[in-house]
């Protein structure tokens, strides 16, 4: 079931749309936003509520990269494998992380703190090679600068 | 070194600084232009405006700005409400200019795109922007609020009859959302499939209605031409196309980054005076002018203007102007093997050549860049490109088969000599 809070948020999103279905991506990610990620069981309940059948609206939340249907870590870093990344180091980017957290692209470490995602083009170039980790773009990066950006980010788990 | 131009585009940004907020933007003559848009020029007018000033779209097709707007049929001849769309869904592998200009002065789209829907008398507006610009997201939020508050959007704009309501459509990622069709598709709420085309957005774009798709650093440009006149924005450039334009660059450059130029600077003056020249110990070896879907341009081309129509006459493409730099120690087939995996990946499936041909691209790439190439595999790449890239109704395919095909045009004996030797030269360096 949506929480009262959800329905309200979902609501909102469809404010400025003439159909309820134009608000489905951003009603996707109001789901996201308090659960991690969009569970068969919440697609189902946001179908209802949008006027959409289950399978349209898992055509678009499986189209767009950035909709979870899969549970994903505390933390997620997408790491940008796109050309001017690639040019400058992008490539030993992607391998020092999952050196340092033991996992494959796509994989969630055990502890359930970080999922690793390839990700296209941040936009960021001028500061390649990027990443991007709980929708804060890090550049420049170098072994310590993500070194420090994982530390930080277990700290913030920690609520210190 | 050139002479300085005077900055327009970025006149209210200052390096390092935040966003210019809604004070000291009109405390710099903005909504100005708005204020004459609105009530001494009208929207014929605009129209007639952009067309002589020879604005051309800078997502990276060119399109002219005063055809695109002209195409919108008259008010009580269609449906309403009328739509108009900014496409702010910078996804254009090496492009980061959007992003730059709005972080700093997101004013100055926000009159550019009153001014554009007031001159296609749209009643909506959609500021259409990639999920993963989260700051530039909250930057227009609160730009959007202040400018609802001093009566720039809403019921009534600047007491001339006209009602208009803009808001800010957060996306969800997805290269192909960046494309005209294929945004209105995402705007909808479905997967961003591109449609065939006509019926053209201008007649029948966002849920069936008169829509128009603009890119956002064209529309940045537009206060300032209603402001100084189509004279003036011509005179700009520095050879066949005009205006100013934002050009970038990225690889292994001293300085990547953007800069405010005329339109026609070279890639010898982009590389070198402006990105300060190659990092210590790489040569400049080519360069993607415009992001990923141009062809390369080597040392034989630095001297062409980079713009629309010199580019075309060489049979090249300017894109968006965000330059994608190739040294002399990368490997040209696995930049071309990373860049067909970008377009694989971003292939929207929606028709068989793009979604069933570029993997294979990739994967063919794949095999000569690790050693295991094949004789003819070279052609066959070739032949795969000709059968993709025109078969489709979007031009992603199109543009994915640009840099490969310009590629092997340019590094011939580095995709041979893979073939022959059974490994990559370059891992050697």
């Amino acid at each position: 079931m949506l929480s009262e809070q959800e329905r309200e948020e979902v609501e909102r999103e469809l404010e400025h749309v003439p159909t309820r279905q134009a608000g489905c991506i951003g009603a996707l990610r109001v789901v996201q936003k308090r659960r991690g990620y969009v569970s068969d069981e919440a697609l189902k309940d946001l179908a209802t509520a949008l006027d959409m059948t289950p399978a349209e609206l898992d055509g678009v939340a499986t189209f767009y990269n950035l909709i979870f249907r899969r549970p994903v870590g505390e933390h997620v870093i997408l790491v940008c494998d796109s050309i001017s990344c690639f040019l400058t180091g992008g490539e030993a980017v992607m391998e020092h992380l999952q050196r340092k957290l033991g996992i494959r692209p796509g994989q969630t470490t055990e502890d359930d703190l970080f999922t690793l995602l390839p990700t296209v083009c941040l936009g960021h170039c001028e500061q390649s090679p990027v990443m991007m980790l709980d929708g804060e773009i890090i550049g420049n990066l170098t072994e310590e600068k993500i070194n420090e950006a994982l530390a930080e980010a277990v700290r913030r788990s920690r609520g210190e | 070194m050139s002479p300085r131009v005077e900055p327009v585009l970025t006149k209210n940004i200052v390096a390092g600084g935040g966003p210019t907020w809604l004070e000291a933007y009109e405390g710099n003559g903005g909504y100005q232009a708005l204020r004459k848009a609105l009530r001494e020029i009208g929207p014929a007018g605009l129209i007639k405006l952009m067309a002589d000033s020879g604005l051309r779209g800078r997502g990276g097709a060119g399109f002219p700005t005063g055809f695109k707007w002209s195409a919108v049929p008259p008010v009580g001849e269609t449906a309403r409400p009328r739509y108009f769309a900014c496409n702010l869904d910078e996804m254009e592998p090496g492009a980061f200019k959007d992003r730059y200009l709005v972080e700093h002065d997101p004013h100055q789209l926000i009159e550019g795109m009153l001014i554009a829907s007031y001159a296609c008398q749209a009643d909506v507006g959609y500021i259409f922007v990639r999920g993963e610009y989260q700051r530039v997201i909250e930057i227009l939020r609160r730009a959007l609020g202040e400018a609802e508050e001093r009566g720039y959007i809403g019921r009534n704009v600047l007491g001339t009859g006209w009602d208009f309501d803009l808001h800010v459509h957060v996306s969800a990622g997805r290269y192909m959302c960046g494309e005209e069709t294929g945004l209105l598709s995402s705007l909808e709420g479905k997967p961003a499939n591109p449609r065939s085309k006509p019926p053209y957005p201008q007649t029948s774009g966002a849920w069936g209605k008169p829509t128009v798709v603009q890119n956002t650093e064209t529309l940045c440009c537009v206060p300032h031409i209603v402001e100084r006149g189509a004279e003036w924005f011509r005179s700009i450039g520095k050879a066949k196309d005009a205006g100013m334009k934002i050009y970038g660059a990225t690889g292994k450059v001293a300085r990547p980054g953007c800069w405010e130029l005329p339109m026609g600077t070279t890639m010898r003056e982009l590389i070198e005076e402006h990105a300060g020249g190659m990092r210590e110990g790489h040569e400049f070896r080519a360069a993607l002018p415009g992001g990923a879907s141009t062809r390369f341009l080597d040392k034989n081309e630095y001297d062409v203007p980079l713009e629309y129509e010199s580019l075309k006459e060489i049979g090249a493409l300017f894109g968006t102007g965000t330059a994608i730099v190739l040294d002399d120690k990368t490997c040209p087939v696995a930049l071309c093997r990373n860049l067909a995996m970008f377009y694989a990946r971003e292939s929207c499936g929606w028709c068989t050549p793009c979604r069933e041909g570029l993997p294979w691209l990739e994967a063919l790439l794949r095999d000569i860049e690790e050693g295991r190439g094949q004789p003819g595999d070279v052609e066959l790449l070739l032949d795969q490109c000709k059968f993709i890239g025109p078969n489709t109704y979007c031009a992603l395919a199109l543009g994915a088969v640009q840099p490969l095909v310009s590629g092997i045009e340019k590094f011939r004996e580095d995709f041979e000599g893979h073939v022959r030797s059974k490994r990559c030269a370059y891992k050697d360096i």
